[in-house]
């Protein structure tokens, strides 16, 4: 029999198709639903998570973190949260970190997507190492900015005098007081969020923000001259580092700015 | 009133359990007890004993997540568990949507809805069409494409850590069970129902019909909520092979002459039909 006209291999395709096409809508909508699922980076999520795209992949959503957490901070996304469903997550205005020193959340999880060794220093549990966020000041609204003493944060800092620090400084308007300024030091913060919780400011002043978000990047092409260490990547550093050799600069910076008669020359030639 | 707790005795023992699971899940959060912690997707018993979701976890790995050793081990022992008593034993004693899914057939009977069966019927393949496209989507998204949508996930992560919109999702299968298909979400679309079917195919505890003991009164087709694996009925006596089977006992419960029962059934039998 003629292969295309046997009936049976016909409507076997057919189904096959009908299928194909009955399921294209559900397979849109699903997938609209999946990526935009993975698109919100604004989350905090517990000490020891890893980047937030392993993060929704590795989770298997099993809420034992948020189970473990004895000050009920950690909350598990439902549907309506516009965060990945079923992962733990925390919002520090209504409840921040408390930084357990044992970690029960991140030692509890099963598929290591809250990772110890991310809160480890020298294979040991501290969990004053974790990056969750990092906290910014908006100096407009922050009250110890505009001259009053507030200090709200910094009393809440677990790690006061080192993730924030007071910086004093002469009030000129009535020239007798001091500002007493917060500042956040990026290498200290551990992203609990205590000082958001504690802003007495109608919307919090000083905000929790995921890393990826809050944190800059100077890249590798700035050589901090003044650092031993950064100053030898120039000789054996990383490749994206290269001081290609021209006529100009084959002598040192230092003797060709001494070199005055090099440079007129050098000009010259050019 | 004993004849009535004995004819039902399989639905309150489901019942029992899927509460009391439910129960012990939510007591680990809300007060910490710590005899089974987690939820369905994971958990842990007694502190040791790790359980996980193969189909789940399939669908990490599609998305191409390193699977932790925990996580595999958890896996093993619901391949073994489900290996032995039957994958979609799950189904009829543990999930909570199975609870939704029997009421709305409850009162699609009361309300004679049923016989509008015919306007639209789904295939029962569905389920199988449904894990093929939800480990693509995992490959293709990074992501475990069907737990992200799943009303089973919804439904017990909403018992035990709260619902958010989540419950719209089980309103859903409910009014689709009660008005459009009989057993629609549960038996037709499902995929986890559909691996634990695949699990299960050749579990040792199986329910057995003895075609002598049959009065033909059809009672089992119409509790059955997988018809297609009673085909042998009143024809041959043989152990109820089909891969949909639940292990819900309505068709024990159903027969006016003890037609099924529960029994072991070794591997070769099954083998030999």
């Amino acid at each position: 029999m003629d292969k295309l006209s046997n009936p049976k291999r016909r409507s076997f395709l057919q189904n096959i198709l009908q299928g194909i096409g009955y399921s294209a809508f559900g397979v849109i909508a699903w997938s609209a639903y999946l990526s935009q699922s993975q698109a919100n980076n604004l989350i905090l999520r517990p000490p020891g998570a890893i980047n937030e795209k392993d993060f929704v992949l590795k989770c298997i959503r099993c809420g034992m973190c948020v189970a473990a957490c004895p000050f009920d901070v950690l909350k598990l996304a439902t549907i309506s949260d516009e965060i990945s469903i079923g992962t733990p997550y925390f919002e520090p205005r209504k409840e921040a970190c408390h930084l357990c020193p044992d970690a029960p959340c991140t030692s509890t999880c099963p598929t290591d997507t809250l990772d110890l060794n991310l809160i480890s220093k020298d294979s040991k549990l501290d969990i004053n190492s974790a990056r969750m966020g990092l906290a910014t000041i908006n100096t407009k609204t922050c009250l110890a900015y505009l001259g009053l003493q507030c200090t709200m944060c910094i009393r809440a800092c677990p790690l006061a005098d080192t993730a924030i620090v007071l910086k004093n400084e002469r009030n000129p308007r009535t020239d007798m007081h001091a500002f007493l300024k917060p500042v956040v030091d990026p290498d200290y913060c551990t992203g609990c969020g205590m000082c958001e919780h504690a802003c007495p400011t109608k919307v919090a002043s000083i905000k929790v923000l995921p890393l990826a978000i809050s944190q800059g990047d100077r890249g590798s092409y700035y050589v901090v001259g003044w650092k031993k260490e950064d100053e030898q990547r120039l000789e054996h550093g990383p490749a994206e580092i290269k001081v290609e050799r021209t006529k100009r600069n084959e002598k040192s910076a230092l003797d060709n700015v001494n070199d005055v008669d090099g440079i007129l020359k050098g000009l010259y030639d050019e | 009133m004993n004849n009535f707790l004995y004819r039902h005795r399989f639905l309150i023992g489901r019942r029992f359990t899927q509460i009391f699971v439910m129960v012990l899940y939510f007591g680990a959060n809300a007060y910490g007890w710590s005899i089974v912690k987690g939820d369905l997707s994971s958990s842990v018993i007694f502190g040791f004993i790790p359980l996980s979701d193969p189909y789940v976890v399939l669908q990490m790995f599609f998305g191409g997540a390193l699977i932790s050793v925990d996580i595999l081990l958890g896996v093993l022992v619901i391949l073994f568990v489900y290996g032995i008593i039957g994958g979609r034993f799950f189904c009829s004693w543990v999930c909570p949507v199975n609870i939704i899914t029997e009421t709305a057939t409850y009162f699609r009977k009361k309300l004679g809805l049923q016989k509008k069966e015919k306007a639209l019927t789904f295939s029962r393949n569905i389920r199988y069409w449904v894990i093929g496209i939800s480990l693509i989507l995992s490959f293709i998204f990074s992501i475990a494409a069907f737990d992200m949508i799943s009303p089973i996930g919804i439904a017990h992560r909403g018992i035990i850590y709260g619902f958010g919109f989540g419950w719209t999702f089980l309103v859903a299968i409910f009014l689709f069970d009660l008005l459009s298909q009989k057993y629609g979400w549960c038996g037709h679309i499902c995929p986890l129902g559909g691996f634990n079917s695949i699990i299960g195919k050749y579990s040792l505890v199986k329910v057995v019909h003895d075609s002598d003991k049959c009065l033909y009164s059809m009672a089992c087709f119409d509790v059955c909520p997988e018809v297609q694996i009673l085909d042998m009925v009143g024809m041959r006596s043989k152990a109820i092979t089909g891969s949909g089977c639940i292990k819900c006992g309505q068709c024990i419960e159903s027969c006016i002459n003890d037609a099924f029962h529960v029994s072991v059934v070794s591997l070769a039998k099954q083998l030999k039909g």
